[in-house]
């Protein structure tokens, strides 16, 4: 059994993984996990990643999780241009800057507009309009942040190349385009970023990894999106508490 | 001008790379940046690092923040023993597993510990709710099983029998607590033994050095907060309503 990736395309990091993998070249067999069909949490997941999370990589025996982790792995493993986790000591630092720096201000943050226009309904709850505006507001700040600290004149983000930072600062950027909050619309050079970055991916391949997340809006205003299995409430409920 | 570390080691994070640099004597000059004071928001500070966070790398002109960056760039550059970031992929790559896992789930939660237990009750004289108490003691307690279960296992340290970046980030995050009296040890004896045996490697007198800041933080006179934080504080508290 060769590479195995075990992905939600609903989920960011599930995305800048997909992504990355195809557009490298590398083979692997997808195996998709429906987070809100309870399969994180059933017993045959759990014996893959104890953590319960995706996205997770098996090779051979080796299991690994976080998105991070896995696309510097496979990076390494796989014959990949350099630029996007490059050997040179000063442009790979800027790439973990940028890493630490998502962790605490990106991610968790630009994924509550999904939760609070599609997930959280699903299971009656309903978000104070205060944590909405908070949210809002955590979202101007990093956006600014990323234009004026991380991108700036350059082409990319750690510079003129694209790199494993572009890839998981836009999947994270899509997710509250796709439910109807246009990031882009009013930051020009945020927008002239991600037209290169697709350019350079491929509008098709993003539209694969996306096919999921950017009918959700529809599949809602239709009531097409399943129920969350029972088994997953306690996730979500615990998801949506930590919204601040 | 050598290497120019900017630093408070109330932080967690100051304290990994500050650790670092001592246990690999690597020379540096230690640019105090006191965080109680708010200097993190004066000017000079600004022009190191606009986001005005700790801790900040200067290497000649090349600026550098983010502890984990700064962590994987000084082992690289000073070609410190390779355990601290093995070249094994597989064993590199759990380092990495760790060192992304660990921003939510470890030290945002032993941060907001201390803010909870000690900092928003001394300066602003309010105790956040119980409730909101009780679900980060919670989430901590699930989170360490987690790092004992999935991180630590049966092994001595986390890549197997020698201490590396991932050990120094998780035990000075786990004594962030500390600073307001709580102990995040006391339940598993596993853990406890795995804390000893990182602060042996690295060198009790470094370590408790590295440390001193933070266990006097209950000493400290919050009269002399800088207001400007003592506002952040205080939208802090909002947050926890």
């Amino acid at each position: 059994m060769g590479l195995e990736l075990y992905l939600d395309l609903l989920s960011q990091p599930c995305r800048a993984v997909y992504i990355f993998a195809k557009k490298n070249g590398i083979p692997f067999e997808l195996r998709p996990v429906e987070i809100f069909k309870g399969q994180l949490v059933s017993k045959d997941f759990s014996q893959i990643n104890s953590l319960c999370k995706v996205p997770a990589l098996k090779d051979g025996d080796f299991i690994l999780s976080e998105s991070t982790a896995i696309l510097i792995y496979l990076s390494c493993k796989y014959p990949t241009a350099d630029h996007w986790y490059p050997s040179n000591l000063q442009a790979r630092a800027r790439i973990h800057e940028y890493l630490g720096w998502h962790a605490d201000c990106i991610r968790g943050t630009f994924g509550v507009p999904f939760w609070t226009q599609v997930l959280a309904p699903l299971i009656g709850v309903h978000l104070p309009e205060e944590k909405v505006q908070r949210n809002r507001a955590a979202m101007d700040r990093a956006l600014q942040q990323l234009e004026d600290k991380f991108l700036r004149d350059q082409a990319f983000l750690t510079g003129q190349h694209v790199t494993l930072a572009d890839l998981m600062a836009l999947e994270e950027l899509i997710q509250p385009v796709a439910v109807g909050f246009d990031l882009f619309e009013g930051r020009p050079k945020l927008a002239a970023w991600r037209e290169r970055l697709e350019a350079f991916l491929g509008t098709d391949l993003c539209q694969e990894a996306r096919g999921l997340i950017l009918n959700i809006l529809e599949q809602a205003a239709n009531k097409k999106i399943p129920d969350p299995a029972p088994e997953v409430y306690p996730y979500m409920l615990l998801r949506i508490s930590r919204i601040p | 001008m050598g290497l120019e570390l900017y630093l408070d080691l109330l932080s967690a994070s100051c304290r990994a790379v500050y650790i670092f640099v001592k246990k690999n004597s690597i020379p540096f000059d230690f640019q105090f940046v006191d965080l109680l004071k708010g200097h993190h928001h004066s000017k000079e500070y600004i022009e190191i690092n606009p986001l005005k966070k700790l801790p900040s790398l200067k290497d000649g002109r090349f600026i550098l923040s983010e502890s984990v960056a700064i962590l994987f760039y000084l082992c690289r550059k000073y070609s410190t023993p390779s355990h601290w970031y093995p070249p094994d992929l597989h064993t590199r790559a759990r380092v990495d597993e760790f060192m992304a896992w660990q921003h939510t789930a470890i030290q945002l939660p032993m941060s907001r510990i201390l803010w909870i237990k000690m900092l928003i009750p001394r300066i602003t004289g309010e105790e956040v709710p119980a409730e909101k108490t009780e679900q980060m003691l919670t989430e901590v307690r699930t989170n360490m099983q987690l790092f004992e279960e999935k991180f630590l296992q049966d092994k001595m340290f986390i890549t197997g029998d020698h201490i590396s970046l991932a050990d120094l980030v998780a035990l000075v995050e786990m004594m962030q607590p500390m600073g307001g009296n709580y102990n995040v040890f006391l339940n598993s004896s596993r853990l406890a033994e795995w804390r000893m045996r990182v602060e042996l490697a690295i060198g009790s007198g470094l370590f408790w050095e590295a440390h001193d800041r933070l266990m006097k933080l209950a000493e400290w006179d919050c009269s002399t907060l800088d207001p400007m934080v003592k506002e952040k504080i205080c939208e802090l508290l909002q947050k926890f309503r």
